[in-house]
C-alpha cells in the first residue's frame, strides 16, 4: 500500500486491539450501515406530499413525490394546471428523477466506503449523504418556483391567475384550491440517514483518532 | 497491516446490511405505493342526539306550523338523508312504458338515475350516435326499429339464491325482449329478442345461481311469429317459457345454449325459480285455462269474463334440470331456428306438471327456504300455499286428479296444498322478511297484508301460523310490492315498497296523466306496526316490479377502469384515440375524425368535410376524475354522446346536409364549458369538393 493511500484511508486496526475492544470499532460501522440502509429504502417511500382541497373534490386531490417518480392524481392536476398555463408536472425535474436512484446507490457506496476509511477523509465521502435532504428541498423549491413563475400567458385563466410560487412545505392556495404540503416518510428517512452519519462520525472519531495519531507519530519518528 | 478479523467482520456486516436492505425493499414498494388518503366528505359522522327543551320547542313549532303529527315526524326522521350520506339500499325499478329502469335510494326514496334499456335516451347518449348506432340495431325486430319497451320485471343476478350485485335483467312485455345491464357501469349490454313470441310477461326471473334467466310468455300465439285464425286456437296457439342461458364471465346471454318449452295455450303469467328445498324447479301461474278467445263485438263473452269462468287455473311446475338434460340430449325441436321442448317431450320426460290454483291468480312466490310456493288469488281472497315436499311426493306417487287436454298431469290439489290464508280482496304478489312474515299486496283493498308463515317459520314469530296479522292501507291500487332483498334466501325485513298504481289525490295535480306512487313502509317492528313513511311520485312511465338490494353489494365503477374504455365490449378499445393522435384523415369519401375531449376543449376543434362524405367520429373522454363527464352533440344530425370519464364512443353519419355546424359539450363540465366547442364545416358539392380535391386531407392534425 502506497503511503499516500495509507494516509488517505488511515491506519488499520491491529488484530489484538480489535479482539479486546471490539465494540469500539464496530459501533461506527454499524451506525453507518443502518444509515445506508435507511437511505436505500427511502427510495420506496414518498418524499413529499401535497394535498389539494376544493369544493368540487370532496375527497381531495393528492400529489406524492418519490425520488424517482410522481404518484397520485397527476393527470387530474395537470388537467387543472392547463387552465393557468402551468407545464405538465412530468416535465419537472426529469433529470433528477432519472439520476436519483443511481445517486442514492452512489451515496450508499460512499457511506460504506467511509466505514473503511479511518482518517478525516471519511467525512468527505459521507458529505453527499449528509447534504442530500437539503438538496432535495432546494431542488423541489427550484422547480416549483420555475413552474409557478413561468405560466403560459395564453392559458385560459392567465388573466385571473398571475404567476406565483407554490408553497413547498406548509399551507398555500391557488384559485379555489387550498394546498397542504408536507414532507414524507422517505424524506425523513433521508434526514435520519444524514443524522446517523453525523452520529456515526462521533464514534468513528472516538475509535480511530487515537490510532491515527499513533500512526502519524510513528511515521514522524520513522522519517526523523 | 490490514486486519483480517476486521475485514471479515466488516464484510459479514456488509452482507447482513445488503440482506436487510433486500428484505426491506421487497416489502416497501407495497407500503409505499399506497398513497395515503385522508378521507373527507361523505356527510358528517352521526353523534347521539339529545334534544334540549329549547330544541324540542323549535321542533314542535315547525311541526305545528307544517301541521305534522308525531308519526309524521318519525317518518321524516326515518327517511331523511343529510347531504352526503348514502342510502342503505338501492331499489331497481322497472319503468313500464318508458322502456327504462330507475334506481332509487332507500330509505330516502331519492331517484338516483335512470338506465336506458329499450328506449333511446339522449342524456346517456343511448341510441344517438347516428343511423348505425349499435343500440338502434339491437332494438330492431324483424328489420323494424322498435324504439320503446314495456319494462316489467327486473331480476338481479343471484349467487346461491342471494343477490350478488353484478347484473340486472329486465323483460320487455310488449316485444318479448330481455335486457342485460352490467352493474359495474349501470349500462345495458345486450338486448335479446325472443324468436318464438311477439310479447311476454313472465320475464325476468333467475335461477339461484343465475344459470338461466326465465322468460315466461303471456298471450298465446303461433310460436315463431306464425299466423293462424282464432278458430284454430286450441290446435295452433301455444304458450311458452324460455330459459335463457347466462354466461357470467361474458356478462351476456348465451343464445346458442338457450332453449324454450312449449306450453298449452293458457295465458302464462308470472314465474319464480325454486331455491334451496325447491332448487331445480320453477313455477309459473296461468289464467285462461278456459282457452277463451274473446270477441265481445261478435256477441262472445269478452276475455275478462271468458277467461275467468272456471274456479281453478293451473300452477305450472317445471323441473328445469330435467328440461336442461332433455335439451342437451337433443330432444328439442327447432321453431324459427330456436330449440323448443315440445309438450309431448315435456310430459314423457316428467318435466311439466300442473297443480290446480284458485281462479286467475297473479304472482307465485317462493319462500326464502324454498319450501313453499305462495300463489296470490287475484279473484280469490286467499293466498294458496303449496309445499314442495308434497309436490315431490305427489309426483312420485302419481297422485293426479286428471290430465289436461294436452296430456299434462294435473296433481291432486289437496295432496300438494299446504295452507290457504284469507287476506282480503285482490291479492297479487308476495314478499318475505326475516321474521317469518309474508307480505301480500291487495289490489282491490289497496292494502299491504302481513301474514304469518307456518312450518319452520312458525318459531320465528309469536303469531298463529298461516294467519293474517295486519293490513296497512296504501294509496292506491297496489300492484307489486318489494321488501328489502325480500325475494332472496335471506330477506332483510327492513323496508317494503308498495308500488301503488294510482296516486289520485296524493300529489299536486299534474294534468290528467298522474304519476304512480312508490310508498315506503317500515316493516322493522313485528306485529301490527307497519306504517307508511314516504310517498315518492314516479312521473316517468309505469313501473311494475322492483328489487331492493343492499347498497354495499354493488361493486360500481366510479370512472371507467382505463382511458379509452369501450362500454359495449367492456375493455380498452384499440380504436380509441389517445392524446397526440388527434386529427382528421380521409380515404376517398370516408373521413375519420379522431378526437380527445378533456376539460375544456375538444381536439381538434376544426373539422372540415365535403358534402356526401361518410364520417366516422371517434372520441375518447380523457378524464379520470369522478363525475367529469362531457357530452358531444352535432345539431341537425341527431347525434348526442355521453362521454363519461375514460369512455370511448364512436358516431357515424353521412354528411348529406352542407353547412356550418357548431359542435359542443352537452354536459356542464367546467367553468369553461361553453367554450368547449368547435366547428364542423360541411362544404357544399358545388364549391367544396372539387376545389379541395377529393384525396387531400381536409383538416390537418391539430397542434
Amino acid at each position: 500500500m502506497s503511503s499516500l493511500l495509507t494516509s488517505l484511508v488511515g491506519p488499520r486496526v491491529p488484530a489484538e486491539e480489535l479482539r479486546t475492544r471490539r465494540m469500539r470499532y464496530l459501533t461506527p460501522t454499524l451506525i453507518f450501515m443502518v444509515s445506508r440502509v435507511l437511505l436505500l429504502v427511502s427510495i420506496f417511500f414518498p418524499y413529499w406530499h401535497m394535498e389539494l382541497e376544493a369544493p368540487q373534490y370532496p375527497n381531495g386531490l393528492f400529489l406524492t413525490a418519490y425520488v424517482n417518480h410522481l404518484g397520485g392524481d397527476v393527470r387530474e392536476i395537470d388537467g387543472l394546471n392547463h387552465y393557468i398555463g402551468m407545464r405538465p408536472l412530468g416535465e419537472a425535474a426529469a433529470f433528477e428523477r432519472t439520476a436519483s436512484v443511481w445517486a442514492i446507490i452512489a451515496m450508499f457506496l460512499l457511506v460504506e466506503g467511509a466505514a473503511f476509511v479511518h482518517s478525516r477523509w471519511a467525512v468527505l465521502l459521507a458529505l453527499p449523504a449528509i447534504s442530500f435532504p437539503l438538496g432535495f428541498i432546494g431542488d423541489l423549491y427550484y422547480w416549483m418556483r420555475t413552474f409557478g413563475l413561468n405560466l403560459n400567458p395564453d392559458a385560459p385563466l392567465s388573466s385571473s391567475v398571475k404567476p406565483f410560487v407554490p408553497t413547498v412545505v406548509g399551507d398555500g392556495g391557488i384559485g379555489q384550491f387550498k394546498t397542504f404540503a408536507t414532507l414524507g416518510v422517505g424524506y425523513w428517512m433521508a434526514v435520519g440517514c444524514a443524522a446517523l452519519v453525523i452520529v456515526g462520525f462521533f464514534f468513528h472519531r472516538r475509535a480511530y483518532r487515537p490510532l491515527f495519531l499513533q500512526a502519524t507519530a510513528a511515521r514522524r519518528d520513522r522519517s526523523a | 497491516m490490514k486486519s483480517d478479523a476486521s475485514s471479515r467482520r466488516t464484510s459479514s456486516l456488509l452482507l447482513a446490511s445488503i440482506a436487510t436492505a433486500a428484505v426491506l425493499t421487497s416489502v416497501a414498494p407495497e407500503a409505499g405505493a399506497q398513497e395515503s388518503r385522508r378521507r373527507r366528505g361523505g356527510g358528517q359522522e352521526a353523534k347521539p342526539v339529545e334534544l334540549t327543551p329549547e330544541q324540542v320547542g323549535q321542533l314542535t313549532k315547525v311541526a305545528n306550523e307544517r301541521k305534522l303529527n308525531v308519526d309524521d315526524l318519525l317518518a321524516a326522521a326515518k327517511t331523511f338523508m343529510p347531504s352526503g350520506r348514502h342510502d342503505e339500499y338501492v331499489l331497481f325499478a322497472s319503468g313500464g312504458q318508458s322502456g327504462q329502469m330507475f334506481a332509487i335510494g332507500v330509505p330516502s326514496m331519492r331517484l338516483l338515475r335512470s338506465i336506458a334499456v329499450f328506449t333511446p335516451e339522449s342524456w346517456q347518449g343511448y341510441g344517438f350516435s347516428g343511423p348505425d348506432d349499435h343500440v338502434l340495431k339491437s332494438l330492431e325486430i324483424n328489420g323494424k326499429p322498435v324504439l320503446w319497451g314495456d319494462t316489467h320485471h327486473p331480476a338481479l343476478s343471484e349467487t346461491n339464491g342471494d343477490y350478488d350485485g353484478q347484473f340486472l335483467f329486465i323483460g320487455d312485455k310488449a316485444n318479448a325482449r330481455l335486457g342485460v345491464i352490467d352493474l359495474r357501469d349501470w349500462e345495458t349490454k345486450q338486448i335479446v329478442k325472443n324468436p318464438l313470441t311477439i310479447s311476454d310477461h313472465g320475464a325476468a326471473f333467475v335461477t339461484p345461481n343465475t344459470d338461466y334467466v326465465i322468460e315466461g310468455g303471456q298471450y298465446a300465439t303461433v310460436l315463431g311469429y306464425g299466423y293462424a285464425p282464432l278458430e284454430d286456437y286450441k290446435k295452433s296457439y301455444r304458450g311458452m317459457v324460455t330459459m335463457w342461458k347466462f354466461d357470467r364471465t361474458k356478462g351476456k346471454i348465451d343464445i346458442e345454449n338457450s332453449f324454450a318449452l312449449e306450453l298449452p295455450p293458457y295465458w302464462q303469467d308470472l314465474a319464480d325459480a325454486g331455491k334451496a328445498a325447491s332448487d331445480g324447479f320453477f313455477f309459473i301461474n296461468s289464467f285462461n285455462v278456459e282457452m277463451a278467445t274473446g270477441g265481445i263485438e261478435k256477441g262472445n263473452p269478452p276475455f275478462e269474463a271468458g277467461a275467468s269462468k272456471r274456479d281453478m287455473d293451473y300452477l305450472h311446475i317445471i323441473d328445469w334440470k330435467k328440461a336442461e338434460a332433455a335439451f342437451k340430449g337433443g330432444k328439442a325441436k327447432k321453431i324459427n331456428g330456436f330449440p323448443v321442448l315440445m309438450l309431448d317431450t315435456s310430459v314423457a320426460e316428467g318435466i311439466l306438471y300442473f297443480a290446480p290454483e284458485p281462479k286467475s291468480p297473479h304472482g307465485v312466490d317462493v319462500t326464502p327456504n324454498g319450501q313453499y310456493m305462495v300463489v296470490a288469488g287475484k279473484l280469490d281472497p286467499h293466498v294458496t300455499v303449496y309445499s314442495i315436499e308434497k309436490i315431490k311426493a305427489a309426483i312420485a306417487a302419481k297422485k293426479y286428479s286428471s290430465t289436461d287436454d294436452f296430456g299434462v298431469p294435473v296433481l291432486d290439489f289437496d295432496a300438494v296444498k299446504e295452507a290457504q290464508v284469507e287476506l282480503g280482496l285482490g291479492p297479487l304478489h308476495t314478499q318475505f322478511d326475516d321474521k317469518g312474515y309474508a307480505y301480500t299486496s291487495l289490489f282491490l283493498d289497496s292494502a299491504v297484508a302481513r301474514w304469518s308463515l307456518g312450518g319452520d317459520y312458525a318459531k320465528l314469530h309469536s303469531e298463529q301460523p298461516w294467519k293474517l296479522v295486519q293490513k296497512t292501507s296504501v294509496q292506491y291500487n297496489i300492484g307489486h310490492l318489494c321488501a328489502a332483498e325480500g325475494d332472496t334466501v335471506s330477506p332483510d325485513g327492513r323496508f317494503l315498497i308498495s308500488m301503488s298504481k294510482w296516486s289520485v289525490d296524493r300529489f299536486l295535480p299534474t294534468g290528467p296523466l298522474l304519476p304512480q306512487n312508490f310508498q315506503l313502509l317500515d316493516i322493522t317492528q313485528p306485529g301490527t306496526t307497519m306504517p307508511v313513511i314516504y310517498d315518492l311520485p314516479i312521473g316517468v312511465g309505469e313501473p311494475h316490479y322492483c328489487q331492493m338490494i343492499k347498497a354495499d353489494k354493488l361493486q360500481t365503477w366510479k370512472v371507467y377502469p382505463e382511458v379509452g374504455w369501450n362500454p359495449a365490449t367492456q375493455r380498452l378499445d384499440p380504436n380509441a384515440p389517445k392524446p397526440g393522435q388527434e386529427g382528421v384523415t380521409r380515404e376517398g369519401n370516408k373521413v375519420l375524425v379522431k378526437m380527445v375531449a378533456v376539460r375544456s376543449h375538444f381536439t381538434p376543434e376544426h373539422v372540415e368535410v365535403n358534402e356526401g362524405d361518410e364520417v366516422t367520429w371517434r372520441i375518447t373522454a380523457g378524464e379520470t376524475a369522478q363525475d367529469a363527464t362531457h357530452g358531444f352533440c352535432i345539431g341537425g344530425y341527431n347525434i348526442n354522446l355521453s362521454l363519461e370519464p375514460g369512455e370511448f364512443v364512436e358516431c357515424k353519419f353521412i354528411a348529406d346536409k352542407p353547412g356550418t355546424y357548431p359542435f359542443y359539450c352537452t354536459e356542464f363540465c367546467s367553468a369553461l364549458h361553453l367554450e368547449m366547442a368547435g366547428y364542423l364545416h360541411i362544404k357544399p358539392k358545388s364549391q367544396g369538393a372539387a376545389a379541395a380535391g377529393q384525396d387531400a386531407p381536409v383538416a390537418t392534425k391539430a397542434e
